[in-house]
């Protein structure tokens, strides 16, 4: 958390600051393509601008978009965004180790800001929790500099986004950049045979069960995936998968 | 200009909640615990077949029903999407490029 002195006074808040300033244009295009999606995907500025600054986390927002247009009840939007974010569960087990000695809010509140390339970046750098308190110390601030720029980069072009979209005509359908931005994400996740047949399966099945009411198309869609991917490594273990 | 209303204001914060959750799941107990096995490897499988049914119909379908043409510039956006990011493993190429060709086909022509 950038306000600690403890944190944003220590050389290696600086050190994680710099080490994400490369990623920075990127965070910033796609925080600017979000605001842009947002507004043009029909919600209004005031609620494009609470998503901005209380949900930040660019996938589950964007997912959430198209369901809370067609009106799908909160659950639902919920659950999505939700799966959408299960990504973050496998980071926090991770992150666990390097963050469990803090009291529970500044642990809560670092794993809120910690977003995907922010855990990459911080990953690959410490390998192991520190031994020392300096040590905590100086991993705390890494990370804590390091989010402090994405969240930066991320807020200020997401709201330069919003600004913007009333500039473009909705005709030109720049919401599907939202879309691709989705679709980027759910490419780079497909990392093996397993999660392709989960995404094919779950494209395939909320297109069949789109006539469900409530967008429960989405709901089942993730449910008949994960269901059926389940049951397929049960039949026939991936190798490196311990049954 | 879009109206606001107080629904999707509770949809955002909850939202939001689901952030937080996700993000600090496990660091939130000060008791180490863990997700039985079947759960662990439903992690490996949820997020993106929650990505794929969102997105999926987006690409292929009028509000549910199949696109009956070919002539229709998200078709063409999304394979040039998925085609560079496999080439170039970069979300934002993939957004550019998808753009690039979902741009003059939506609106030069009409697609």
């Amino acid at each position: 958390m950038f306000f600690l002195s403890r944190l944003n006074r220590h050389p290696a808040f600086v050190q994680g600051m710099r080490e994400v300033s490369p990623q920075s244009p990127g965070i910033a295009a796609w925080g600017l393509m979000t605001g842009v999606a947002m507004v043009k995907s029909g919600m209004s500025v005031f609620e494009a601008s609470a998503m901005t600054l209380l949900v930040f986390a660019g996938s589950s927002q964007l997912a959430a978009i198209p369901l809370i247009v067609a009106g799908a009840p909160a659950w639902v939007i919920l659950a999505t965004g939700f799966c959408v974010n299960l990504r973050f569960v496998v980071f926090s087990l991770h992150l666990r180790s390097f963050l469990i000695h803090l009291p529970r809010w500044q642990r809560m509140l670092h794993g809120y800001l910690t977003a995907d390339i922010s855990y990459v970046l911080f990953a690959r750098k410490y390998a192991h929790p520190a031994e020392t308190a300096a040590g905590r110390l100086e991993q705390e601030a890494y990370l804590a500099g390091n989010d402090f720029l994405n969240w930066l980069s991320w807020i200020v072009a997401s709201f330069a986004g919003v600004a913007l979209a009333n500039l473009i005509p909705t005709t030109w359908g720049l919401g599907f950049a939202g879309i691709l931005c989705l679709l980027g994400i759910q490419c780079s996740l497909a990392s093996s045979r397993m999660r392709m047949l989960s995404a094919v399966v779950a494209g395939a099945a909320a297109v069949v069960a789109y006539s469900l009411p409530l967008k429960l198309n989405i709901v089942v869609a993730i449910a008949v995936a994960v269901i059926l991917c389940l049951t397929v490594e049960k039949v026939r273990p991936a190798p490196g998968v311990k049954a | 200009m879009n109206g606001t209303d107080l629904w999707t204001l509770a949809v955002i914060v909850g939202l939001a909640l689901v952030t937080v959750l996700t993000r600090s799941f496990f660091f939130i107990s000060n008791k180490s615990w863990q997700l039985p096995h079947w759960a662990q490897r439903g992690l490996q499988y949820a997020p993106i077949a929650a990505l794929s049914a969102v997105v999926v119909p987006e690409i292929i379908t009028v509000q549910g029903t199949l696109i009956s043409t070919w002539q229709d510039a998200r078709l063409f956006a999304a394979a040039m999407g998925a085609g560079v990011y496999f080439w170039r493993r970069d979300v934002l190429l993939t957004i550019v490029a998808g753009m690039a060709v979902y741009l003059p086909l939506h609106l030069g022509l009409g697609w």
